[in-house]
């Protein structure tokens, strides 16, 4: 029965969701899928072998068999076939190590894993200084990015499936890890390590562009935020000013310039809400504001649930407009 | 120093010969030799019941508890099944939900997996080895009250929503920062049990030592015993560097000691590595005596001895080193370097090789052998199916790249259930349907046991075998909801569906377990017809053990001997009698298990349960930051085990007493010292677990040294070296006091011997006075440096303190008599623990003394 389910598993991929390890979309993962069908077809084999052979000895042919034989089986079965097994498996396996660790050669990013969102800059290959944009990674394809991983309060692992492996992130140390997609698309990845109440929830889009699309992002993202475009989002700029969100969330080109919680400047144009917790839609900023804690249990943010609903669309009509 | 004197060395014919063991049992003499010994050995009644401490009774509680420990754990795991069965479900809050898997991991590991080895191996053991009883059963009873009441405190911190929420790694710094009593639960609580478990381990190594049946050489053992020393010595070495962390954690908890706060110069990293130096260690102390298990049943199913014995031994003893050079493989993505990676999945593979050699040596007595299928061996082919799938699934696992992928996915939470559904529960269950005759007297439901079998390996692979893919799919580990539309959707539903009928399965198992039995026949008395000596057992039970010690001349004596069983029943063997009334057991040699002692063995008391409520207090006060009310229990536990060794332990016997007859022409001796004593291993194998946490402290300083830039940090104070300097000299003068001691007193100059002992712990208290001096320049909440060196001075303290009380005990038991010249064991053990003080507080004067010097490059 096991090894008709795993037969049955590479055919199963096809149904692979956006966090799948199953359906790469980068060099780092697609060594890694490969690796996994060659090991798990003959793990099928050694299987069916093994028990196989245990079955024929109790059920089949229960008989007593000459002892040399017995003992033919155990030093052949037991040293010198696992030998040549593991001694393959070992030469191949390692040998993806240099490249899965390789050295970025173009974008460089530096993470760092918060109470429970990703804090992001990037960093330009001109030197000027670090583009902020939080909860969504950002990918040119065909290049090996190289990520600087580190932790504000407890470890959390940063993880992408479909593009590779993943890399714990450690309060005071940097560890680094390198990927290079090859496919543009949205992906989805998560915190690997259990970080508190709310890890199921930190999650973000990995966001795969052609480098060209790329460039013309990160040139938007550095610029300031718009200003409201609509009265309703004046208004909102208004709560948002007078409830003090400033505090913690920066909003840049405005007087908000906290820096505790996620910056604001281009939220509107994310691809998710709350580090990959909601969609982007109005609605889903109205609920996030008023409900906060339900979403994400223990989080720091405290819910503005006092705030009227005209006030909280207001607010949401702002913040979505931050493009 | 005259030798030991020979009129107490062991005299009379060994081995015994053919003539000896032929000759009949007067009848008449029997019957009373059978009375005295079952007067000796009977068990208490009513409700002095719970104050038993023979192996049986105590290993019974020991397993059920166990056992009801794994259901609680379950439960817990239903409840996770349930809420994960659809996404965005708010059956259990994300607290509620953490406490939960923590728990469940928790229990099972600390409050199933590891007692339940040793609650079975006291049970079976010393029905295995011919012996009457553990060598302490006392401290078996301890063992077992501390670990009920620590597991009942740790799992039912749940019930007032206090459990811990960390995971059971308990990485900091995430488990540091934790609030409320969660924490100090888990470490608290369950370094209490490792303490139990520890103590039990030395119990289970120094039996297989020292209580073997005469003849049983060690290449005749059975199998399970030498997968008990593997074992015990495992968790000797395992356990302590976990305790060792546990310490420095609750140093950081209670007084902000800041080990692993990267703030203050701590390391989150030092916590996993020595976690995981526990933790690998801890599968393969899990896995090991199942396989153990195995290599009782499957000789017995294939009617033939076990093909490839010493391959087996050397097997078992190799995958007990390598597990300790395998834990980095639980940490393939911290960033650790290429070449730490690629060296920890070598040897990670290499496991493989040890563990197949043991399958295979299975597969190659079966086909030898004529097999004969049987309700246990139904578990074992389960057992087998399951194990190699988790093991095909750890090969992969052990290559990093691969693990980069999957690591903290459910594909791990698959391979971990595999390996140990496969690799424990599946052959425990063999287990308990193979030995229930020996332990029962009564034979288990065929039927029930193949529903419970069929539903427990149907629900097992329905509930795990997808999560393989649940995790490919990208689903981490410990997350309390998930969103729709990722592909989990269905893949944890059946999960949770299938995950109900494994409980059923139990609900099947335990019902056949506890379900009235009075009206079935008794077992018949090998039921399997196997060849080993726990198969000798009474039906209908007698609370002897075995009724005469046998001579052993084969590793199946059953088979091998037709005469055995009748002559051990005429008691025509060893001990075949209780003429002082006392329990007694056979101590022998540990290679040759040549007849050395008669060994009085204690019977029941209250004053384990006393010594385990008092030891409870002073790990669980604590927890609410009582320290006075834990300083208090700790003072009244140590009495409590004081008054029990003064009143029980090596007590010289009566002069006319020393030598007495053990049956077929031999007179052995009833008192014993140093090496030939059991008390003498106990002490020294426990030492050695001590010496590793020790180790484990130290490696800490270093660990800090090499990882840390600032390490110590610039201006930083140091120890101060005369205090040092006072402690290295003051604790070298009482160990050579305590030495001196210990010849005066051999040499029977008692007065100087008494004075020396007095001198030491003199000298001893100099010790700690020096060492409180050098670390009074220290702040240790400030970095790291100063925490690391007072945690060090704090641990030789606390051992000082019991090396001096340890020599006010021998002052007091030379004055009263039960310290003679020739009667000295307390001596000669306290002895063995001043050897190792000494040179654990010569390591730490050396390390605030000199390191400073070293790392600053000059004067400290």
């Amino acid at each position: 029965m096991t090894a008709l389910a795993c037969a049955a598993l590479p055919w199963l991929a096809g149904c692979a969701g956006r966090q799948s390890a199953l359906a790469p979309a980068g060099e780092d993962a697609a060594a890694l899928h490969t690796l996994f069908i060659v090991m798990l077809a003959g793990a099928v084999v050694l299987f069916v072998l093994m028990n196989g052979l245990f079955f024929y000895l109790t059920r089949i042919n229960p008989v007593a068999l000459p002892l040399r034989h017995a003992r033919l089986l155990m030093a052949v079965g037991g040293i010198l076939f696992p030998t040549i097994v593991v001694g393959t498996l070992l030469v191949w396996g390692l040998s993806l190590l240099p490249d899965q660790r390789r050295p970025g050669d173009g974008l460089r990013l530096h993470v760092t894993g918060e109470q429970w969102w990703w804090r992001v800059e990037y960093q330009p290959a001109d030197g000027g200084p670090p583009v902020v944009s939080p909860n969504e990674i950002r990918l040119p394809a065909g290049q090996r990015a190289e990520l600087a991983l580190t932790s504000s309060h407890v470890i959390h692992s940063l993880w992408i499936p479909a593009l590779g492996g993943k890399m714990d992130m450690f309060p005071g140390r940097e560890t680094v890890m390198s990927l290079r997609p090859t496919e543009p698309g949205s992906y989805r990845g998560q915190c690997a390590e259990f970080c508190g109440a709310s890890h199921a929830w930190m999650a973000f889009e990995a966001v795969v562009m052609e480098p060209a699309a790329f460039e013309a992002w990160l040139a938007a993202e550095a610029r300031d935020a718009r200003a409201p475009a609509t009265p309703e989002a004046r208004r909102g700029a208004d709560i948002f000013a007078r409830e003090g969100c400033g505090a913690c969330h920066a909003v840049r080109g405005t007087d908000a310039q906290g820096s505790l919680g996620p910056d604001l400047t281009h939220v509107g144009s994310r691809q998710s809400l709350g580090a990959g917790r909601l969609g982007t839609g109005l609605e889903d900023f109205a609920t996030w504001i008023a409900h906060v804690d339900a979403l994400k249990p223990e989080v720091e943010m405290p819910a503005y649930d006092h705030l009227s609903e005209p006030e909280r669309r207001a607010l949401a009509a702002y913040l979505k407009g931050l493009e | 120093m005259t030798k030991e004197p020979s009129d107490t060395a062991p005299r009379g014919p060994f081995p015994p010969e053919e003539a000896m063991l032929a000759e009949p049992v007067p009848p008449e003499l029997d019957a009373a030799r059978t009375a005295r010994l079952r007067a000796a050995w009977k068990a208490p009644t009513g409700w002095r019941y719970w104050s038993a401490v023979n192996n049986t009774e105590v290993g019974k509680w020991y397993s059920l508890t166990a056992l009801f420990f794994m259901l609680c754990a379950g439960v817990m795991a239903l409840i996770i099944r349930l809420q994960l069965a659809v996404p965005e479900n708010e059956l259990v809050s994300s607290d509620r939900f953490s406490q939960l898997f923590t728990l469940h991991g928790s229990a099972m590991m600390f409050l199933f997996a590891v007692p339940m080895f040793e609650a079975i191996s006291i049970l079976i053991l010393p029905g295995m080895l011919g012996a009457r009883d553990m060598p302490f059963p006392r401290l078996s009873a301890f063992g077992y009250w501390c670990f009920l009441i620590g597991g009942v405190f740790v799992i039912g911190s749940i019930l007032f929503d206090a459990a811990p929420t960390s995971g059971w790694f308990m990485y900091p710094p995430l488990a540091t920062q934790a609030e409320g009593p969660g924490s100090d639960i888990w470490l608290l609580g369950l370094s209490f049990i490792e303490v139990a478990s520890i103590a039990a381990a030395v119990e289970l190594i120094v039996g297989t030592l020292k209580c073997r049946p005469p003849g049983m050489r060690v290449n005749l053992m059975p199998l399970y015993a030498w997968y008990v020393m593997v074992v015990g010595g495992m968790i000797l070495f395992a356990f302590p560097p976990l305790i060792a962390g546990d310490f420095l954690f609750e140093l950081e908890r209670s007084f902000d000691w800041p080990f692993f706060d990267p703030t203050r110069g701590g390391d989150p990293m030092l916590w996993q590595h020595l976690f995981w130096i526990f933790g690998h260690p801890e599968v393969y102390i899990i896995f090991l005596p199942s396989i153990a298990i195995a290599a009782m049943i499957i000789p017995t199913a294939a009617r033939r001895p076990i093909v490839g014995y010493s391959w087996i031994v050397l097997s078992a003893v190799g995958t007990g080193f390598l597990s300790f050079g395998l834990w980095v493989h639980h940490m393939f993505t911290t960033g650790l370097p290429n070449i730490s990676l690629g060296f920890f999945s070598a040897a990670s593979e290499a496991v493989v090789i040890p563990t197949g050699v043991q399958l295979f040596a299975f597969l190659a007595t079966l086909m030898a052998g004529r097999v004969k299928m049987s309700l246990p061996m139904l578990w074992i082919a389960g057992a087998l199916a399951i194990f190699t799938t988790g093991g095909l699934t750890g090969l992969m696992l052990a290559i990093a790249p691969f693990d980069f992928q999957v690591h903290d996915t459910y594909f791990v939470v698959a391979h971990l259930h595999y390996t140990l559904f496969g690799g424990m529960i599946f052959p425990v269950m063999a287990g308990v349907y193979y030995f229930y005759p020996f332990i029962a007297k009564k034979l288990l439901s065929e039927r029930l046991g193949r529903w419970a079998f069929w539903l427990i390996f149907t629900g097992f692979n329905v509930t795990f075998l997808p999560m393989h893919l649940t995790g490919l799919l990208g689903m981490p580990r410990r997350v309390y909801t998930y969103p729709t539309g990722l592909g989990w959707d269905g893949l944890n539903l059946v999960s949770s569906l299938a995950a109900f009928v494994i409980a059923a399965g139990f609900a099947v198992f335990v019902w056949d377990l506890v379900r009235p039995k009075g009206g079935q026949p008794l077992a018949p008395r090998n039921p399997w017809d196997a060849g080993t000596l726990e198969w000798t057992h009474d039906v209908p039970e007698e609370t002897w053990g075995v009724r005469s010690i046998p001579h052993v001349t084969s590793r199946y004596p059953l088979w091998d001997d037709p005469a055995l069983l009748a002559r051990i029943d005429a008691g025509r063997y060893y001990l075949p009698d209780a003429e002082t009334g006392r329990r007694e057991t056979l101590i022998t040699s540990v290679i040759d298990a040549e007849p050395m002692q008669i060994q009085r063995v204690t019977g029941p008391s209250w004053i384990p349960h006393v010594a385990a409520g008092f030891t409870g207090g002073a790990f669980i006060f604590p927890t609410f930051h009582l320290y006075w009310p834990a300083i208090l229990c700790g003072i009244c536990a140590v009495s409590a085990i004081l008054w029990w060794l003064w009143r029980d332990t090596a007590r010289p016997p009566a002069p006319e007493d020393e030598m007495r007859d053990a049956g077929l022409g031999l007179r052995l001796p009833t008192y014993a010292a140093g090496p030939s004593s059991a008390g003498w291993w106990a002490m020294w194998i426990t030492m050695f677990g001590d010496a590793t946490a020790f180790s484990s402290v130290i490696f800490g300083f270093f660990f800090y040294w090499t990882a840390q830039p600032d390490f110590p940090p610039p201006g930083a104070a140091h120890a101060d070296g005369t205090g040092t300097a006072l402690a290295a000299l003051a604790f070298a003068a009482a160990w050579g006091l305590a030495r001196a001691a210990q010849r005066l007193n051999r040499g029977g100059r008692r007065e100087p011997a008494r004075l020396a002992l007095g001198a030491g712990a003199v000298a001893a208290a100099a010790g700690i006075g020096g060492l409180l001096l050098a670390v009074a320049p220290l702040s240790p909440s400030s970095h790291v440096y100063p925490a690391i060196l007072c945690a060090i001075a704090v641990w030789i303290i606390a051992h000082a303190g019991l090396g001096i009380v340890m020599l006010l005990y021998c002052l007091a038991g030379s004055l009263a008599g039960k310290l003679t010249p020739r009667h000295d064991a307390d001596l000669q053990n306290v002895m063995l623990f001043w050897h190792f003080l000494a040179a654990s507080a010569l390591v730490a004067c050396a390390v605030l003394g000199l390191a400073p010097g070293l790392m600053t490059g000059g004067a400290p």
